[in-house]
């Protein structure tokens, strides 16, 4: 098969399409870096604000709830949405697929339909039992808007799986545990990892839901910063931002060459396969 | 591998109940302030602490209006918060505010007589105030060459689209009836109808309707002229000497944030303690050169601008004359608001 060439039209349109996409992070980064607190003015190069950043303890102790909330959730949501993504693929299709589509209305909905009605209901179950918006329930929102996305993922996996492997792994005398822990896990692993990164990243950036649920005594990162607008986003924002940025970049760096390299053990292991009598 | 799945199950049920049970328990020791963003010296808090022995949980808001729908949601209990001015007469109106125990803020005789008592709070039981500050006018002195008095700029088609106008009904409609002579909390329809009027006539010539935006379009000479509070021209004029601040002869709004107790709140006696630790002039004054805001201690206010250059003392301490013309924003009822609102919505549209 011969490689097609881009035209060149098409190249400018991709270099637009990136510019488009990473200018603003660039202008971000860079004013990360700017000695004076405006963001159009450049006046000289400081490291000033990654210093103050790390004595804030305002953002620093939101930026520590916005990763423990997105980690905590992300765990749960990813354990509770592959138990559910495999119940829905055991059942009979008539439930499972109306069940699915009740899946679907969260990631559809508007989030801040979701985020009020999620208020009202902690507002209404907490005077009933004595509790209070706080981690707790910015944990459980967040929980619950996140287990549909690791379903949407997880699925896909399990209807690509040849249903007969644990069948087989059964009739060799695993029980049904042992087959799912070394037969079914294994196979849907990817549709697991990603969806456990796609919860993670939807915590992270979610704010109206956060905004509802959160309570009197924690604020995430985005809560924070909105908080800023009438004043002026200080330039630890434009820090701490680049510094996720970061994180985020080296995480998927490090998921893609995984991703490459069991892509190639794979192929290879085919290839071997192929070549034997 | 189960034994893994069996551990992060543990791990996570543990992480759930403990979540909760953070949430539910109710130490005595703690006080939860909200606040507007960035409008605090955070480091105050730990002075608090080893003072008091009461811990501060702090969150933010952006608007007025955020802090009002937050309360009104319930759910969630604050101890003290800081609303403006006409936002603590609409709470108190709506008896959403709990009495201020002076005995417990024996700081309060540091605060200025002239922000007691305020229109917004007449008997002076729900409010303490934090920081007051006035709306004025921001230009560029390399674009505008005569000497400005007065808001006729902000209406002059010789500078047109390089005008900026306050993005909130308010504010905005605040400076056209005071650029009429009308008071800021007029609730006729006629007066408020020609305000109307001016801000439709304005709109050809305005490059925007802006907030934050303002210290960029500003600093960077993007536009000339713009209104906005004293206390940010501060930072402003550190990025671009060329802008001038005056406050109009025709006077403006004078604005005053107070900390108050919102009804229901927990810990009444430490949101005492706090207001009345947030009164002490040192702290006072650590907050306003955090906020550049001036503050409504006596003293703190004294040396606050002691420390200001000669030049820039006047926008932090006006005139007492230009001073008097200026109102101070109250509730409004209902139907001036409905009103704002629906003129506001033909304005933008």
């Amino acid at each position: 098969m011969k490689k097609r060439q881009a035209s060149p039209l098409g190249r400018i349109f991709m270099i637009l399409v990136y510019l488009f996409l990473y200018a603003p992070i660039f202008v971000l980064i860079v004013f990360s870096f700017n000695s004076s607190k405006s963001r159009s003015v450049w006046t000289g190069f400081t490291f000033k604000w990654y210093t103050e950043l790390f004595q804030d303890s305002s953002i620093l102790s939101s930026l520590g709830t916005t990763l423990l909330v997105s980690v905590l959730s992300a765990l749960i949501a990813t354990l509770v949405g592959t138990i559910a993504a495999v119940g829905f693929f055991n059942m009979k299709k008539r439930w499972s697929t109306p069940l699915l589509s009740v899946n679907n209305i969260p990631v559809m909905n508007a989030d801040i339909v979701t985020g009020v009605s999620l208020c009202l209901a902690f507002v209404a179950a907490g005077s009933f039992l004595k509790f209070k918006l706080g981690f707790g329930t910015l944990l459980i929102a967040h929980i619950t808007f996140n287990i549909p996305y690791v379903i949407l993922s997880v699925m896909p996996k399990l209807q690509q799986m040849d249903k007969h492997l644990v069948d087989a792994a059964q009739d060799l005398g695993c029980t049904w545990s042992q087959a799912f822990v070394k037969v079914i896990m294994p196979e849907i692993m990817p549709g697991i990892v990603n969806g456990a990164i796609i919860a993670f990243t939807m915590s992270v950036d979610d704010f109206v839901i956060s905004y509802f649920t959160a309570g009197s005594k924690v604020q995430t990162l985005a809560m924070n910063i909105y908080s800023m607008t009438r004043k002026r986003i200080s330039p630890k924002i434009n820090a701490v931002s680049t510094l996720l940025f970061l994180v985020v970049m080296i995480l998927l760096i490090i998921v893609n060459i995984r991703e490459s390299r069991q892509n190639a053990e794979a192929e290879r292991k085919k290839l071997k396969a192929a070549s034997e009598p | 591998m189960k034994k893994i799945i069996a551990l992060l199950l543990a791990l996570s049920m543990i992480a759930v109940l403990s979540a909760c049970g953070g949430s539910k328990t109710e130490s005595k020791g703690e006080v939860n302030v909200y606040n507007w963003g960035e409008y605090i010296d955070e480091d105050i808090f730990d002075d608090f602490e080893k003072q008091t022995g009461i811990k501060v949980n702090y969150s933010t808001y952006e608007s007025n209006e955020t802090l009002y729908s937050i309360l009104k949601t319930g759910g969630s209990s604050y101890d003290v918060i800081i609303p403006s001015d006409y936002m603590i007469s609409r709470l108190i109106s709506e008896d959403m505010l709990e009495k201020i125990n002076f005995d417990n803020v024996p700081n309060f005789s540091l605060i200025d007589p002239a922000y007691k008592n305020l229109e917004y709070d007449p008997s002076g039981e729900y409010s303490v105030p934090y920081t007051w500050g006035t709306v004025g006018l921001i230009y560029n002195g390399d674009v505008v060459q005569e000497d400005v008095t007065s808001w006729s700029i902000m209406f002059d088609p010789q500078y047109a689209g390089q005008i900026l106008m306050f993005d909130n009904s308010r504010d905005a409609m605040g400076i056209a009836l005071k650029y009429l002579g009308y008071n800021q909390n007029t609730t006729d329809e006629a007066q408020l109808r020609e305000a109307f009027d001016l801000l439709v006539q304005q709109k050809s010539i305005l490059q925007a309707y802006v907030m934050d935006q303002i210290f960029d379009k500003m600093e960077s000479g993007e536009a000339a002229i713009a209104p906005y509070y004293a206390g940010d021209y501060l930072v402003m004029v550190e990025n671009n000497p060329s802008l001038k601040y005056v406050l109009p002869e025709e006077g403006s709004n004078l604005f005053v944030d107070a900390m108050c107790i919102p009804k229901g709140a927990e810990n009444k006696e430490n949101a005492e303690a706090f207001i009345n630790f947030m009164c002490d002039t040192d702290i006072a004054l650590a907050n306003s050169e955090v906020t550049g805001y001036a503050p409504a201690g006596t003293e703190a206010m004294k040396i606050f601008s002691e420390d200001l250059d000669e030049d820039l003392y006047p926008v932090i301490n006006p005139d007492k004359d230009v001073l008097a013309n200026c109102d101070v924003f109250t509730n409004l009822p209902q139907e001036t608001l409905d009103l704002y609102d629906s003129l506001w919505v033909d304005l933008k549209s």
